[in-house]
């Protein structure tokens, strides 16, 4: 096979889908403020609404308050600052539990808060990157105000147990939110049966663009918009809205919804067919996260004495696209908190390698893969200190 | 940062020897080594070990072996191709900046953690002044450091403490970040920082 440019790094983005250009090339011409009472603005509020109903509909979500955002990052924003707000408003509740795995917009934004003197709790997870439902159970209490787990970790690809946390958390009167970024598109999510009062996606995880994202808000659940200043989203998030995106995104959610069963198949056994190739070809490797519980297009696997930059830039000279949890690519000089938090010994950390898998990957770009990474794994280790 | 990112991460120099690393001590090779140093852990993501031969007070070959990013192979790659030729004082003060500068640059975040050959080269002529029973005239001018993660230097803490900017070893932590990754310093920065307190009187 000539080299041209496998790209498995899906978990970061995806490619827009064929479809979803089109439509947006379209949406162009549907150029009028959503928010204005003639015809160009009904027109495109029309196709705004379609899009709307699409999403509800692959997710579940029939009667619940769809607010576009800008992404996911914007929609968990939105729910702890929501929260925030009822704490300082004098709710009795004035605590928040979340865990260790998730998304730096939940971490970040956690810390954040704990820094202004609000409480928050961290819940830990196992080996395989699970939230310990112990744990959970013991955190929990009356005077929480939210829980905030995720449905699929973007790393490692672990799959929480948010019904059973929702179920908890409903015992102790608290709200509930997952951010089902990773999930969209890969496994089936009822916003309905996981019985979440908050969820939050985003566009460009599952073949839509970049900039657009949503929060679903249960009917009946408590909101305050984090972005003021207009009467758009009925008044939920100000901003005039970005047609073409909402539309592109539209068009994602309804491919996503036709294909979820295929691709879930097709991912999970492209999976496979890379983790029992490397295994086979590569000594001593070790697979990240959870097998029962994973993502189907994830795999994450730690390289002992070889290191995840090296690997990751000799496999983007062989045209090869993948993602690391080393330090030295993230700039800071810790390697993943994801990987530190469930467990993996920090030198797994530096030589960890997340191959992430889409619906334009083939069978044979894994046969390229299996030619190419254990001579540059080999090559690596014979460079290390023995 | 200059617009070569677009083209690749690092320098076409740094790419080249990220490729074609010169000096590497393959398994084969039978090495009789005058000198060994290492530097660096697994545990922050950068460690390696430098061999050398001393022929005349000069270093007559040099191997090395490294675990580490692309800029960590390459600044190493590069720090054996300046060494090699160099009287023992020459190479004892080789600086990573030299290094740096002949790879054609490296990404600001990149110099402190990646480039540490310089530091394993010291440690190997160390290590061969110590075996050949020799003084060591250099050592003392040389900052010697004691976190790795964070490269924090002897000087810099002695510098920090004399000043009283800092006075009790969590302020150390919080302006150097030392002992905050990987932790195996903390032992040593403890006692180096008892031993300055009591000098300096804080």
């Amino acid at each position: 096979m000539e080299q041209s440019i496998i790209y498995l790094d899906n978990n970061a983005t995806t490619a827009l889908h064929e479809d979803v250009i089109a439509a947006m090339m379209s949406a162009n011409a549907l150029y009028g403020n959503a928010s204005s009472m003639h015809e160009m603005g009904r027109k495109a509020l029309a196709a705004i609404e379609e899009s709307r109903r699409a999403l509800g509909d692959l997710i579940d979500a029939p009667e619940a308050a769809i607010v576009f955002t800008s992404g996911a990052s914007e929609a968990n924003n939105t729910v702890f600052n929501l929260f925030r707000q009822r704490i300082d408003l004098g709710s009795s509740r004035k605590r928040i539990i979340t865990t260790t795995i998730e998304h730096p917009s939940i971490i970040e934004t956690a810390n954040y808060l704990k820094t202004l003197g609000y409480r928050v709790d961290f819940c830990p997870v196992d080996r395989s990157g699970r939230v310990v439902m112990s744990e959970m159970e013991k955190l929990m209490g009356d005077d929480v105000a939210l829980v905030s787990v995720m449905l699929g970790n973007n790393e490692i690809g672990t799959i929480q147990p948010v019904k059973e946390v929702a179920r908890l958390a409903r015992r102790h009167g608290a709200y509930v939110h997952t951010d089902a970024t990773q999930a969209i598109g890969k496994i089936a999510v009822s916003m309905q049966d996981l019985d979440v009062d908050y969820l939050s996606l985003s566009a460009h995880k599952f073949y839509g663009p970049k900039g657009i994202g949503a929060l679903v808000v249960k009917k009946g659940a408590p909101y305050a918009p984090f972005v003021h200043g207009g009467h758009q989203e009925d008044g939920r998030r100000a901003g005039t809205y970005n047609n073409s995106a909402i539309i592109g995104m539209g068009v994602a959610a309804t491919i996503a919804k036709r294909d979820l069963a295929q691709e879930g198949a097709r991912l999970w056994a492209l999976r496979e067919m890379l983790r029992e190739g490397i295994e086979a070809s590569i000594p001593n490797v070790v697979v990240n996260g959870s097998r029962e519980h994973c993502l189907p297009g994830t795999l994450d696997v730690s390289f002992p004495r070889a290191e995840g930059e090296s690997i990751l830039l000799y496999l983007d000279l062989e045209g090869i696209m993948v993602s690391t949890g080393s330090a030295c690519a993230s700039g800071s000089l810790e390697p993943s908190y994801v990987l530190l938090a469930s467990g993996v010994d920090i030198e797994l950390a530096h030589g960890s390698i997340r191959f992430s898998f889409g619906r334009y990957n083939t069978e044979d770009e894994v046969r390229y893969v299996l030619e190419k990474l254990p001579s540059i794994i080999k090559r690596l280790r014979e460079m290390s200190i023995r | 940062m200059s617009n070569f990112m677009a083209q690749w991460v690092y320098s076409p120099i740094v790419k080249d020897h990220f490729m074609n690393p010169r000096n590497t001590w393959s398994e084969e090779e039978h090495f009789e080594a005058d000198g060994i140093g290492e530097v660096g852990s697994l545990a922050c993501g950068d460690q390696m070990q430098v061999l050398i031969k001393v022929e005349h007070d000069t270093i007559a070959a040099l191997r090395w072996l490294t675990y580490g990013c692309a800029s960590a192979i390459a600044s190493t790659s590069m720090m054996s191709e300046l060494a090699v030729g160099l009287p023992l004082e020459e190479a004892y003060f080789l600086s990573p900046e030299k290094i740096t500068e002949a790879l054609g640059g490296l990404p600001e975040h990149k110099f402190h953690c990646s480039v540490l050959g310089d530091k394993a080269l010291r440690a190997a002529i160390d290590d061969y002044l110590k075996k050949t029973g020799r003084p060591n005239p250099w050592q003392s001018q040389v900052a010697k450091v004691i976190c790795e993660c964070k490269q924090v230097t002897d000087i810099q803490v002695e510098e920090l403490v004399k000043s009283k900017e800092v006075t009790t070893l969590e302020e150390l932590a919080n302006v150097t970040g030392y002992g905050t990754v990987c932790g195996k310093c903390k032992g040593q920065m403890a006692l180096l920082f008892d031993q300055l307190t009591h000098l300096y009187n804080v």
